[in-house]
């Protein structure tokens, strides 16, 4: 349940730059590659805001696709899972995308 | 000011970016009730853990210090792995031992005769590098010796976090089965080496080692697989020669 940990680094990155604004809106980029489940994300959110300046705040998720390129057959194509295999067969493969984890940008008050 | 992109007279900007030229696909010049103000920050999640274990890896790379954050499922061995270390590697070892409650690996690390700093996460499922930077601030290692970070005993969330440390090591034992890399696949891509541990129990389980392997690159084509048992000392050699490259290689780096 890493995602609290994560959710408490929203809020820590967020509440550097606002200070003591009232924050409505947190837009995240969670790619599909990175580990981290939004839905439970979303549900820590909620435990991580309480009583701070983000507390009610509506977040938002952009949850780019994994994407990889392969270096043999040089075609670029979506991954689903981790495993580096295109479909020509080579395993040398480059992950281009889906690995973000990043605050985008807030609404403040 | 637009809250669709941020833009306007009134914007704020706290990372200092005035201008921006993506295309408006909205009309302007419409009134906001709401008064709010987008603010861009474009930050990674994870920026202000991995300032701090990049602060931790100079801190350890100043004193010649190998760090080695060893994860694995709890009860794969990484206690007994670091037991048999410290009796075996020439080198002055320390450890900082992560564990939800109790101080039982520490105390067993300092048995066995190594420093040891232990740290009790609480509800928390992985160390993160704030905790390593006070540990070891607490376990003051020796010059140009290794220090093992034994994270919590979890497969899935210490992959996420650098602490600094020079190698991932992930160990699993073979009563875990052989069907855990694709079950896990983000520690074993963020790994840098696997030991397979529990191996004298080989004849008693259906552990397929290849099977192991084969998996385990799929996910990061350059992983190393080493075949051991703590119990018995089966090629615990080949760790321990492991280990001694790593530290050379990291101190003839550093010395550059």
């Amino acid at each position: 349940m890493h995602e609290l940990s994560i959710a408490e680094s929203v809020v820590d990155a967020v509440l550097q730059r606002t200070g003591r604004r009232q924050v409505t809106t947190v837009r995240l980029q969670v790619g599909r590659l990175s580990g981290v489940v939004p839905d439970a994300l979303k549900f820590c959110f909620e435990l991580a805001t309480s009583g701070t300046a983000l507390e009610g705040s509506v977040l938002e998720v952009e949850e780019p696709p994994g994407r990889a390129h392969c270096r043999s057959c040089d075609s670029d194509f979506l991954m689903d899972d981790l495993i580096l295999l295109c479909d020509c067969g080579s395993a040398d493969v480059e992950v281009t995308g889906g690995s973000e984890l990043q605050v985008l940008s807030v609404e403040v008050a | 000011m637009c809250t669709t992109c941020g833009c306007g007279s009134n914007e704020v900007r706290i990372d200092g970016i005035a201008t921006h030229d993506h295309p408006h696909p909205h009309e302007h010049g419409h009134d906001h009730q709401d008064r709010t103000h987008t603010i861009e920050l474009e930050q990674k999640v994870l920026a202000k853990n991995d300032a701090l274990a990049e602060h931790n890896r100079t801190w350890l790379a100043e004193r010649g210090i190998t760090a080695i954050n060893l994860m694995s499922s709890p009860g794969a061995g990484k206690t007994s792995l670091l037991e048999r270390t410290i009796k075996e590697s020439g080198r002055t070892i320390s450890v900082v031992e992560g564990d939800q409650e109790t101080a039982f690996d520490a105390q067993r690390i300092r048995a066995a005769g190594a420093r040891a700093v232990q740290v009790n996460t609480g509800a928390g499922c992985h160390l993160d590098a704030p905790m390593v930077e006070r540990a070891l601030a607490e376990l003051r290692p020796a010059d140009g010796g290794l220090v093992f970070i034994e994270n919590v005993g979890n497969l899935v969330c210490p992959a996420l976090f650098d602490l600094g440390e020079a190698r991932k090591v992930v160990v699993i034992s073979v009563t875990e089965g052989d069907d855990k890399p694709l079950k896990y696949p983000h520690m074993f891509a963020a790994a840098d080496l696997v030991v397979v541990n529990k191996t004298d129990l080989l004849p008693y389980v259906d552990f397929d080692v290849e099977r192991l392997s084969d998996d385990a690159r799929k996910l990061n084509s350059k992983l190393q697989v080493m075949l051991l048992s703590v119990r018995t000392g089966d090629n615990i050699e080949a760790w321990i020669s492991w280990l001694e490259e790593l530290a050379i290689s990291r101190n003839s780096h550093a010395v550059r």
